[in-house]
């Protein structure tokens, strides 16, 4: 029995974060779109991340990108016509004192953002505890940055796809791409219940399921999926604006937290488990929930107190150099790639839908991708 | 041989009974629990020092709970014993404890969870404020501390336990507003054939159902709770209903204790990964055991109300077989003619339990017709309303997805008090069955834990 195959423009594997904003944005320039997700919507790393809007930290030459990104997430309520919890309470980088190495870093990392558009305020002292007084004696100095702060994954990633179902976006859930292939000028996706889909262009935003599919056509990615520790407290009155991070080289003390504005406060970091995207399946580990409890002491002994009342976690695909896969395939053409976020995906995300939707309507975009080219995965 | 490391969680009567048989088969158990003393909610002991009778405090169930007590005095030298303990999460065959803020992995060779229930709730308009209990809440208020939940109380809701917590209430001298039970009397002669298996059960219901005409106490079957009264500063002030006949009635109060039966505590059977399955008789969806208690998760045995609400006499039988089971599976003692005996008398309980479900219904409807304003979610502060938008408006599928929209389900209870009443919201908006509507999955912590928890090496 041959299925009628639903024909667009661009098929999307994949409906987290950077598969939503896509959708949405090629839909703004007039393309057809069909997105195909395997579950629901946003359910994977894009809807179980900590919920960070936060550009530094990031390379330098992704700050473009996490500038238009910036943008996006501070008009999303009027773009998406939905409310994403974006607070724009700050962002905070902290080092400890057992590190003062850091300090030059941060400095050293400031310069060169404020050349890309990004202004770091650098505090220490007494200026430092008056601002943020929850800091923790062993912390040192902090790096802040006003126009960041933090939304909520759960709603955001399904309002872009919801807003780009609106603009006339075929959003099909619940339907898993078993093969796909190019034949003759489209690509061809066949899920597993049958359904056919075929359009000149295809974008895989699969995250942490990516590499078999780009695999499909000759590219395969090293990814590591992993499970990050996710905590949220009792509500408490909300007194903490900024969102708050630790920068050290020791993965262990790399722990972050925001308040929401409904008191809640979620705490991220420090260990990371593995997780099973064959089976869709990612647990928090006990000894990594207390481990990260002793690092958030730390960072804001005042914290302490209070009750956890929450974990979870999510699956997330890492590439070797943590940077991700974005742009056009070195091999197919029609096909592209934006995915291997490496747990660093969230802010950047509707950056990457609107530089992706550039890239695939018009041929170029001005935002840098070089750095994430596929091609540095072949031998 | 290494010694073999059973551990049993909960020290109601399923849990004294299976840590007996563990002990009987020539295993030390340890057993872990959340209360101060053992006994569980419903034989919950006294604090030191309280001098009330085992007549005052228990009633009909004097003797059964005086025996259990006594068990676990005698058993005392036999087990490991960690009270005042909290199995937080389970994983890679360890619990995790939390006791005096310091958590610590405790492997174990087979697990019998004995984790009990609470009450099943139905939001009504004003249940978020103060003076508000569940009905089990009312009665640990009064048994283990001798306290009323205020000084006139209005009881809602349906089930045995309505009945016996205004009794216990009225005759601690409490002034009982009124009794006001959802279910309609005719169920309950619907279901006398069922509830026969326990005679002397249904004879102490008819019994206490007396006491009331006989205090003058307002006793009134199928009613509508239409809404709790109050305000934010003194709380509840009363409480209306729509009769059977469709008459608005009113009781002043500054309490009201709720509940409609029970709910099992499954949180350590969803973190242990034991698969679940939906009870259309309840409409709850329970983890799946064979007649022993064994779950689909390996050396994970489930006993009590914990695994399905058949009571507390019939928590002795299931924690005893849940024991025999595992010392079976480990090949410590085979009591295969006991474990038969016992399934028997489980059969007879479940039929009673089933009269009492078919007696006392979960008003289901009336879950799923809450008003917009109503608070769904108290832990969240969720309205109705925004749980029915995230499946209208935000296309949410199921309860998972609608918690991930909404929030409902989302706080420190994780679910366990609006669960049942949401699942019903979120089917009635789909227009699907409440089996559609799916279930909702735990997360650790169980229960809180604080930031400031250390780990001890165990």
């Amino acid at each position: 029995m041959s299925v009628a195959p639903i024909h667009s423009d661009v098929a999307i594997i994949g409906g987290g974060i950077m598969g939503c904003s896509a959708a949405f944005f090629l839909r703004q320039r007039g393309l057809s779109v069909t997105l195909i997700e395997t579950d629901k919507v946003g359910r994977q790393a894009s809807g179980t991340n900590f919920g960070n809007v936060r550009r530094q930290g990031r390379p330098i030459f992704q700050l473009p990108l996490a500038n238009s990104a910036s943008r996006i997430w501070r008009s999303a309520n009027e773009l998406l016509g939905a409310d994403v919890e974006y607070l724009q309470g700050g962002h905070m980088r902290v080092c400890f004192r057992d590190r003062p190495e850091n300090v030059g870093a941060m400095e050293d990392y400031a310069a060169k953002a404020r050349e890309e558009g990004l202004d770091l305020e650098l505090l220490s002292g007494n200026v430092l505890r008056d601002r943020f007084p929850w800091l923790g004696p062993d912390v040192l100095a902090g790096s802040y940055s006003a126009l960041d702060g933090h939304a909520n994954p759960r709603l955001a990633a399904p309002a872009f796809a919801r807003a780009a179902a609106r603009l006339g976006a075929r959003i099909v859930e619940d339907t898993k791409i078993s093969a796909a292939s190019k034949q003759g000028e489209d690509f061809e996706l066949v899920a597993e219940d049958g359904s056919l889909f075929r359009a000149p262009i295809l974008l895989v935003t699969a995250g942490a399921w990516a590499s078999p599919i780009a695999g499909w056509f000759g590219e395969p990615v090293p990814l590591t999926p992993r499970a990050p520790t996710m905590t949220v407290t009792e509500p408490v009155p909300y007194a903490i604006a900024p969102s708050v991070g630790v920068m050290t080289p020791d993965e262990i003390e790399t722990v972050y937290f925001r308040q929401v504005a409904r008191g809640n406060i979620v705490l991220g970091g420090s260990t990371r488990a593995p997780s099973y995207p064959d089976e869709y399946r990612a647990y928090v580990m006990p000894q990594n929930t207390l481990t990260q409890l002793e690092h958030i002491r730390r960072l804001a002994p005042g914290l302490a107190p209070l009750q956890i009342i929450r974990v979870w976690s999510g699956i997330e695909g890492y590439t070797d150099d943590s940077l991700p896969v974005m742009g056009p395939s070195a091999s197919v053409p029609g096909l592209f790639h934006a995915f291997g976020f490496s747990g660093a995906g969230f802010q950047v995300g509707p950056g990457v839908g609107e530089t992706m939707a550039e890239l695939i309507a018009t041929g170029a975009t001005d935002i840098p991708i070089a750095p994430y080219s596929i091609a540095r995965f072949a031998e | 041989m290494a010694e073999r490391r059973i551990i049993v969680i909960g020290a109601g009567p399923a849990g004294v009974r299976a840590a007996e048989a563990l002990v009987a088969g020539g295993v030390r158990p340890l057993v872990i629990d959340e209360g101060r003393r053992d006994g569980g909610q419903i034989y919950r002991r006294q604090p030191d020092g309280f001098k009330r009778s085992y007549t005052a405090l228990y009633g009909t169930e004097a003797a059964r709970a005086e025996a259990v007590h006594q068990t676990f005095d005698r058993l005392r030298q036999a087990i490991d014993y960690e009270p005042e303990t909290l199995v937080w999460n389970i994983s890679e065959g360890a619990v995790w404890t939390s006791y005096a803020g310091e958590a610590r992995a405790v492997p174990y060779d087979a697990l019998i969870v004995c984790s009990g229930a609470t009450d099943r709730l139905v939001p009504i308009k004003g249940w978020n404020r103060a003076g508000c209990y569940s009905l089990g809440g009312a009665q640990i208020a009064l048994k283990a501390q001798a306290c009323a939940i205020g000084h006139r109380v209005a009881f809602l809701g349906t089930g045995p336990l309505l009945y016996l917590v205004a009794h216990q209430y009225a005759k601690a001298g409490a002034d009982v507003a009124a009794v006001l039970d959802t279910s309609p009397l005719r169920g309950r002669m619907a279901a006398a054939a069922k509830l026969a298996a326990q005679p002397d059960l249904l004879w102490t219901g008819a019994k206490l159902t007396f006491d009331h005409w006989r205090r003058g106490i307002p006793v009134l079957t199928g009613v509508t709770p239409t809404e709790i009264h109050g305000d934010d500063d003194d709380g509840v002030s009363g409480i209306s209903v729509a009769t059977w006949g469709g008459t608005i009635r009113r009781f002043d109060c500054d309490a009201v204790g709720m509940g409609w039966h029970l709910r099992p505590e499954t949180q350590i059977a969803d973190l242990a990964r034991c698969r679940f399955a939906f009870d259309a008789p309840t409409r709850q969806w329970l983890p799946e055991t064979d007649a022993d208690g064994r779950t689909s998760a390996e050396r994970i045995y489930l006993a009590g109300d914990g695994a399905r609400i058949l009571g507390a006499r019939c928590a002795e039988v299931t924690g005893e077989l849940a024991a025999l089971a595992a010392l079976a599976d480990l090949g410590l003692a085979d009591k295969a003619d006991r474990r038969r005996e016992l399934t028997a008398q489980k059969s007879r309980y479940r039929r009673f339990a089933e009269g009492l479900a078919q007696a006392f219904p979960w008003p289901h409807d009336l879950a799923a017709r809450v008003a917009d304003e109503t608070i769904v979610c108290r832990c969240e502060s969720v309205t109705a309303a925004t749980l029915r938008a995230s499946i209208v408006d935000s296309g949410a599928t199921e309860t998972n997805r609608a918690k991930a929209f909404s929030r409902v389900g989302m706080g420190r209870c994780q679910g366990r008090y609006c669960g049942n009443a949401a699942a019903e919201i979120v089917a009635a908006a789909r227009g699907e069955t409440v089996e559609a509507a799916g279930r909702l999955r735990g997360q650790a912590p169980v229960k809180p834990i604080g930031i400031s928890t250390a780990r001890r090496n165990s």
